[in-house]
C-alpha cells in the first residue's frame, strides 16, 4: 500500500480526508501514482499536472523521505519506505502568494 | 411572489446572495470553494437551478463546476480546454512571440435555449463551447484563426476572452470582446468572426484608430434591441445602433470615461448603467466617491446615483464582471467591489444598501431572477 498526502485544497476538491491509500504494483514511480490518483479521482485531472503537457504544476512538489524528487525522472521507481507504505509520498503545494 | 439568486465570485470563494422580491433582507450562503479563485458563475436561463462555475487556481489549474439544484452542491465537471488545430502565436508585452497557452476561464455563458449548453471565453484568448453540461468543450477556432491574431496582444490583466453576448432574437449572432484585441462578431454561429472596432479611438496604441488592438472591458445590450450595443472601453464608454459596424461615444459629463462595467436596465433599453473610475494608473473612484452613473438618454447625459453608497474616503474597484441587473419590476442594479462589498439598488438605481460588506474582493456578480 502507498500513502499519499495532497494538498487540502486538493482533499477538500476530491472529497477525501486524511491520506490517500494506493495498491500499486512495482515498479512504484511518481508518475503512476499520479496516474492512479487520477484514475481514482477524476475531479484531480488536470489539477496536480496539466492536462495536455502532463508537466507537474510548477507551485507543487513531490516529496519522498524528506527528499525534493520534483525534478527527478518521474520513472524512476520511489524509494523501498514509500513503495512499501512506511513512508507518505507528499504532494505539497508551495507556500506561496495570499 | 419572484425572488432573486446572486451568485457572486470573489477571489477566495463563491458566494449566493438570496432574497425575495423586494430585495431588502438576505440570505447569505458560502463560501463555496473556499481560497480558490472563482473568477464567474453563472446560471441557465433554460433551467435556473442549472450553474456554471469557474474555478482556477496558480497552484492547482482550472477546474469546472456545476451545479443542477442552484448551487446547493456541486460537481466537479470538464476541465480540458484544447486549443484546436495550429495553436499559433501572439504578441506578448515586451513584444516578443508567445504560443497560445490555455491559463484560466474568465467568463462562462449559458445558451439560452439548451442548458447543456454553454460558452467559456478563455485566456489566452479564445471561444469554447460545451454541449453536454460542461463536460467536454471545443474550441470555436474561427476566432483564433481571425487574421488579426497573431498581432493581438494582451492587457494588463492577460490576453482574455471576457465577454460573451448572445444575441437572443438571432441564435446564429454573438459578439465578444477580448483584452486588448477588441470587439468581434460572428452571423453564423460562432464558424467566422469579424473585428467590429470602427470608430473605437485609442489613443495609446500606434493607430488610435486600428481595426483592433482596442482594450475593450466589457461590452452589454438589451435584448429587446440586440442590434445597439454599449461599449466600456479603457478610456471612452461607446455605443453602436448598427451591431458593432459603426461606434461612436457617449462619455458625456462623466467625470471619467475610464472604467471596466456597463449594464443594461432589465426593462429599459435606453437606461444604462456605468461606474466609473479615476484613471487607468488609480483604480479607484474619482474623488473618493462611490458613485454609479446612469444615463436614461442612451448615453451622453449622465447622473450620479449615490444615495446609500460610500461619498468620502472608497478607493475600491469594480471589475468588468462585477454589475448586474434583475429582471424584476422596478428593476435591481447590482455590483461587487475589490473591497468585498455587493450593493443592491431595488428601484433601478436611486438607492442602494450593502447586502455584504466584507467578502473577499469580488471579481462578478450575477443574478437570477426566480419564479
Amino acid at each position: 500500500m502507498i500513502r499519499v498526502i495532497l494538498p487540502a485544497h486538493l482533499r477538500r476538491l476530491a472529497n477525501l480526508s486524511g491520506e490517500v491509500h494506493l495498491d500499486l504494483s512495482p515498479p512504484v514511480t511518481p508518475r503512476r501514482i499520479v496516474d492512479e490518483i487520477e484514475r481514482l479521482y477524476p475531479a484531480l485531472r488536470g489539477t496536480i499536472r496539466d492536462a495536455h503537457t502532463r508537466q507537474r504544476r510548477p507551485y507543487l512538489r513531490f516529496f519522498a523521505c524528506r527528499e525534493d524528487v520534483s525534478f527527478a525522472d518521474p520513472d524512476q521507481p520511489v524509494a523501498p519506505p514509500v513503495a512499501t507504505g512506511e513512508e507518505p509520498f507528499i504532494i505539497l503545494g508551495a507556500i506561496a502568494g495570499g | 411572489m419572484s425572488s432573486v439568486r446572486v451568485l457572486v465570485g470573489t477571489r477566495k470563494g463563491a458566494f449566493i446572495l438570496s432574497s425575495d422580491g423586494k430585495r431588502q433582507n438576505w440570505q447569505v450562503d458560502g463560501p463555496h470553494f473556499g481560497g480558490w479563485e472563482i473568477f464567474h458563475l453563472k446560471g441557465s436561463a433554460v433551467d435556473p437551478n442549472r450553474i456554471y462555475a469557474s474555478q482556477a487556481s496558480e497552484w492547482f489549474g482550472q477546474v469546472m463546476h456545476r451545479s443542477d439544484d442552484g448551487g446547493k452542491t456541486w460537481q466537479t465537471v470538464g476541465n480540458q480546454f484544447q486549443y484546436r488545430g495550429e495553436v499559433g502565436s501572439h504578441q506578448w508585452f515586451d513584444g516578443s512571440i508567445k504560443p497560445w497557452t490555455f491559463r484560466r476561464v474568465w467568463h462562462l455563458e449559458p445558451s439560452p435555449l439548451d442548458a447543456d449548453t454553454v460558452f467559456a471565453g478563455v485566456e489566452d484568448a479564445a471561444l469554447f463551447r460545451s454541449t453536454d453540461g460542461g463536460q467536454t468543450w471545443e474550441e470555436l477556432n474561427g476566432l483564433r484563426q481571425h487574421g488579426t491574431s497573431a498581432d493581438w496582444h494582451p492587457g494588463a490583466g492577460g490576453l482574455c476572452l471576457h465577454t460573451i453576448l448572445l444575441d437572443p432574437q438571432n441564435p446564429r449572432r454573438m459578439f465578444v470582446a477580448i483584452s486588448a484585441a477588441g470587439a468581434f462578431r460572428s452571423d453564423d454561429g460562432g464558424e467566422s468572426w469579424l473585428p467590429i472596432n470602427r470608430g473605437l479611438k485609442s489613443d495609446y496604441i500606434p493607430d488610435p484608430e486600428a481595426e483592433f488592438g482596442h482594450c475593450v472591458h466589457r461590452i452589454a445590450l438589451h435584448p429587446a434591441r440586440p442590434q445597439v450595443l454599449f461599449m466600456q472601453k479603457h478610456w471612452d464608454v461607446m455605443r453602436s445602433d448598427d451591431a458593432g459596424d459603426h461606434w461612436y461615444e457617449i462619455s458625456g459629463n462623466l467625470p471619467s470615461d475610464f472604467g471596466f462595467v456597463v449594464a443594461v436596465h432589465a426593462h429599459e433599453p435606453d437606461t444604462l448603467y456605468v461606474l466609473p473610475i479615476k484613471s487607468d494608473s488609480e483604480h479607484y473612484p474619482p474623488e473618493g466617491k462611490l458613485r454609479v452613473y446612469r444615463s436614461r438618454t442612451g448615453g451622453n447625459e449622465w447622473e450620479a446615483l449615490t444615495h446609500g453608497l460610500p461619498q468620502q474616503n472608497c478607493y475600491v474597484n469594480v471589475l468588468r464582471d462585477a454589475m448586474a441587473v434583475d429582471e424584476l419590476d422596478p428593476g435591481g442594479v447590482y455590483f461587487g467591489t475589490t473591497g468585498g462589498q455587493v450593493y443592491v439598488s431595488a428601484d433601478g438605481g436611486d438607492h442602494w444598501q450593502s447586502i455584504v460588506h466584507d467578502l473577499p474582493a469580488v471579481l462578478s456578480v450575477e443574478v437570477q431572477t426566480l419564479p
